[in-house]
């Protein structure tokens, strides 16, 4: 259905995507899982057609686009970033104007926009103007915009930014419900808990490359811990976690929202060592329990940082 | 052209949606081309027009310098006050009074020996304020008359006259300069000034009590599209005004499609399977659309309310509306796609939309420029703008005279879009 291949897009000295490559089946999910920066969105927006790569290639159903009328183009359907709605306009007025941008019209049209209102559940507040909607109803508006031309791949770039847990849950709903329609999502995140629960395969992305590309089992099995300790500290400030990998029982060690997380093989074995060189070094701690190791735990492996602090 | 025609009809929506934007953009234009339209002869003659300060320094206190203030007084166009030297002086400087005329002691006895022989000739001062230059020339005018007419009538009229006419007989009969043709020829017209005088007095006539005048008056025609339609000053200054709004809105589109590019609106509109021709097509007929909607509004207003009219050819007005939005359209994606930042572009586009509006004539006609600059706004579109405008209102001209304004325009907009379309960078990373 989608596949990339190689690309390279490169900003004067800095590599924003070096080289980045995977193929998205149809009906699948791919998360591409990175922190800010990482090169997710310069990615789909090469895969959108906004931007040319330096290098590589983008095949839709083994075609490129190869001109801004390109029919390929009615096959993706892209949620920016950013909001992309005319506030000053209603919700019915905005998905008219953009489902008239793929030539729809009439009873076509308004079918469209009425099945898009009621996937994202905004069909009662379709005539009022969008600046009156909450943050969590825009970005559902905007997903809903890039559905009324029935694309086959969605382009989802980090679609919950800046709403609430609610609105997060209603957006996730949605995006299952496309998934069961078959819909191939290709979904950018630097959420962990978002990429776990919605994608089928995750493609991790740092500096612009690929450094992982598996499902979330597969994924797992690249860790080489079992399980994760995690220990809040009395102080986080200044405190580095990088000599604790010295300690034998100890496979990854980093802060993670204030957290520290340690990961080992045998929590049992491993416990009293890791919590004695806190003690011996000066560092009290308030909390300890233990954990799954999870993508976060996969990111600070591979990287060595946390996917939030890098 | 379901997308277009969708985009257009975007364009149009976000505008009207707000209405205060609209009322502000068309109420702004108007109020300013009524004051203009009022300041350059929009009153059309039935309004009191503004008088020359004038103070006047009399040292004399003659009959003629008495009649000469009564004379200046009674102008239509000046405002006489007396004064002495010292406060006039003051005035003047601060900016209170125009001009201040000093007449010197003895002015009137030494104006009468001048006005027949070749006596020394008495200064007038005038001491005036530099910034009004302009209407010194028209003070002097006014007083060259008023002092020949209260010289000569006094000449003929006054005791001082008499006493004048003999001394002027005197030094003719006299002066060893003249040959005695000409002696007798000045005897006569002195002697016969005499008379006139005397046997006038006897009866207690005034003789010739108006003096010598100016043995003419002028006849002054404005001509304009027929001879019973007067000129109508709100017809320039709509159209200067019109199209002044106009640019600021052409600045406006280029600045909100350079905004737009930051957004993510204009990468659901890239990632659509739209043309470039279509994405700024669509926006230049949207901004001509709403350019032509605002001279509508504008000239219907000073239509109802100030009288005026298209006194020329009306497919040639709404041909020239139609080439001048085209062109202002083109102006505005030019500059998004010349402008690198919003902050930059908008200072830059801010100055040059002024410039055009200045060198074209909207705030003030463009003959009162000095010859080189009036040359160089050939080159300047709203120069042909306002000239279509000038020619299809207030001046009545036929469609043929709409065509060249309509042509230079429409290249404009030609070379404009080209420009935009060579310049503008599609990809968002530049």
């Amino acid at each position: 259905m989608l596949e990339v291949n190689g690309l390279t897009k490169n900003y004067g000295k800095l590599v924003a995507v070096d080289g980045v490559s995977f193929r998205a089946d149809s009906g699948a999910t791919i998360g591409l899982l990175g922190p800010n920066g990482a090169g997710k969105t310069t990615t789909v927006s090469i895969i959108a057609g906004l931007l040319s790569p330096d290098s590589g290639e983008v095949l839709i159903e083994g075609r490129q686009v190869k001109s801004d009328t390109d029919p390929v183009k009615l096959k993706i359907g892209l949620v920016p970033q950013d909001m992309a709605l005319y506030d000053q306009l209603s919700a019915r007025d905005n998905l008219t104007f953009f489902a008239a941008l793929y030539s729809l019209s009439g009873a076509k049209a308004t079918q469209a926009i009425d099945g898009a209102l009621q996937l994202v559940e905004l069909s009662d507040r379709a005539a009022d103007k969008v600046a009156t909607f909450s943050g969590g109803m825009k970005r559902r508006l905007n997903l809903a915009a890039a559905l009324l031309h029935d694309p086959q791949i969605l382009l989802l770039d980090e679609p919950t930014v800046g709403v609430d847990p609610q609105s997060r849950n209603a957006i996730f709903d949605n995006l299952e419900a496309l998934k069961k329609r078959g819909k191939t999502l290709v979904y950018t995140t630097h959420y962990m808990e978002e990429a776990e629960r919605l994608c089928d395969r995750i493609v991790i992305i740092d500096h612009g490359k690929v450094i992982a590309d598996d499902t979330l089992q597969g994924l797992h099995k690249l860790l080489p811990v079992a399980n994760v300790l995690a220990i809040e500290l009395d102080r986080v400030s200044g405190f580095d976690p990088r000599p604790m990998l010295s300690l034998p029982e100890v496979k990854s060690a980093g802060l993670v929202a204030g957290t520290l997380r340690v990961g080992v093989h045998d929590l049992v074995g491993a416990a009293p060592g890791v919590l004695r060189w806190l003690s011996d070094n000066g560092h009290s701690y308030h909390h300890v329990s233990s954990e799954q190791p999870d993508l976060e735990t996969v990111f600070l492996t591979l990287t060595g940082r946390s996917l939030r602090d890098a | 052209m379901v997308p277009f025609l969708a985009l257009v009809r975007k364009d149009l929506k976000l505008f009207f949606s707000d209405r205060r934007s609209v009322v502000v953009g068309i109420l702004v234009p108007i109020v300013l081309a009524s004051f203009f339209g009022y300041l350059f002869g929009g009153q059309r003659g039935d309004a009191e027009t503004s008088k020359v300060s004038v103070l006047m320094i009399d040292q004399d206190g003659s009959d003629i310098s008495h009649d000469l203030m009564a004379q200046l007084a009674g102008d239509r166009m000046l405002n006489v006050k007396p004064s002495t030297l010292d406060a006039a002086r003051e005035a003047v400087r601060k900016g209170k009074a125009t001009a201040a005329i000093v007449v010197p002691k003895d002015f009137g006895r030494n104006a009468g020996r001048a006005l027949f022989t070749d006596a020394n000739k008495p200064d007038l001062s005038l001491l005036y304020d530099p910034s009004h230059s302009m209407e010194l020339g028209l003070v002097k005018g006014i007083l060259s008359g008023a002092v020949m007419q209260s010289v000569s009538k006094e000449m003929f009229n006054g005791s001082s006259g008499r006493e004048m006419l003999d001394e002027s007989l005197a030094r003719v009969e006299n002066s060893p300069e003249l040959s005695p043709e000409d002696r007798k020829a000045l005897r006569d017209v002195l002697s016969g000034a005499r008379e006139l005088n005397e046997r006038r007095a006897g009866t207690g006539q005034g003789a010739l009590s108006g003096g010598l005048t100016i043995p003419f008056q002028t006849r002054d025609e404005a001509i304009t599209s027929g001879g019973n339609v007067a000129y109508n000053g709100y017809a320039h200054s709509f159209g200067g005004m019109g199209i002044q709004f106009i640019l600021f809105m052409g600045l406006d589109v280029g600045i909100t499609l350079l905004m737009l590019r930051r957004t993510g609106l204009w990468q659901r509109l890239r990632a659509a399977p739209l043309s470039r021709t279509t994405l700024l097509g669509s926006r230049t007929v949207s901004a001509s659309l709403t350019a032509g909607f605002i001279l509508a509004v504008l000239f219907t207003f000073a239509r109802l309310v100030f009288g005026v009219r298209i006194l020329g050819s009306f497919p040639g007005f709404v041909l020239v509306c139609a080439a001048f939005s085209l062109m202002t359209a083109a102006f505005g994606l030019m500059i998004a796609a010349l402008g690198e930042t919003v902050e930059a572009t908008r200072g830059y586009s801010v100055m040059a939309t002024l410039v055009l509006v200045m060198l074209g004539g909207s705030w003030v006609p463009t003959f009162v420029f000095p010859k080189w600059l009036q040359k160089l706004t050939v080159v300047v579109p709203t120069r042909w703008a306002m000239d279509g405008l000038d020619a299809m209102t207030w001046r009545g001209l036929g469609f043929s005279a709409a065509l060249a304004p309509i042509a230079v325009l429409l290249l404009f907009t030609l070379l404009f879009g080209a420009i935009a379309v060579m310049r503008f960078r599609w990809r968002t990373d530049g």
